[in-house]
């Protein structure tokens, strides 16, 4: 799993059965300073992220989890919205704001 | 996901019978931006689409032979899933 920043949107009509009604956003991955970390990505919504949230994504076969009982063909899924910038704690960011 | 650009297809003859009525189609991967990223790669067709067409391709092995064949434990590991009608991208924050 990985930090990431949403970035974007993408819309597609023709698309396979299982991605019907899912919501598809473009994702930077940031690393735990924050700063954009390898080349954008198109993850699957599962907790309902819009555009500028900070997120965390999970990769695999796993990403099709949280559509339970349906099966969505997806690599990549935004699994959680983080609080807030604030809320990354890192050992060089204690005391320090951002 | 990744986006990626259809380039065309390839066509085989002798292949694993899994593959048999598959599309295999060879793509570039690319930027949200269109410009290509990385080398070009081959995924097996799920949505129909074609040459010059923006596509999104999964590289998930469950989710690849799934979308593809509905079935899983082929041998697959990258599937084109959709065609992209636009994408929007905010510009990039700075940190």
């Amino acid at each position: 799993m990985q930090i990431a920043r949403v970035i974007g949107n993408v819309v597609s009509t023709i698309k396979n059965g299982g991605l019907f009604a899912r919501k598809l956003m473009v994702i930077q991955s940031l690393d735990a300073d924050l700063r954009p970390t390898g080349r954008p990505l198109v993850a699957i919504d599962s907790v309902g992220a819009g555009v500028g949230e900070l997120v965390f994504w999970c990769r695999g076969k796993e990403a099709s989890f949280p559509f339970e009982g349906s099966e969505v063909p997806t690599d990549c899924t935004i699994v959680g919205i983080i609080d807030s910038e604030n809320h990354v704690r890192t050992l060089s960011s204690k005391g320090e704001a951002r | 996901m990744i986006l990626a650009r259809v380039l065309g297809n390839v066509v085989a003859t002798q292949k694993n019978r899994r593959y048999d009525e598959t599309r295999i189609m060879l793509v570039q991967p690319v930027n949200p931006d269109g410009t290509p990223r990385g080398a070009s790669m081959l995924a097996l067709d799920s949505v129909d689409s074609g040459e010059g067409d923006l596509v999104l391709v999964i590289q998930d092995g469950w989710s690849a032979s799934t979308a593809v064949t509905g079935e899983i434990g082929a041998a697959i590991d990258s599937a084109i899933v959709g065609v992209v009608d636009t994408v929007e991208v905010e510009a990039q924050r700075e940190q």
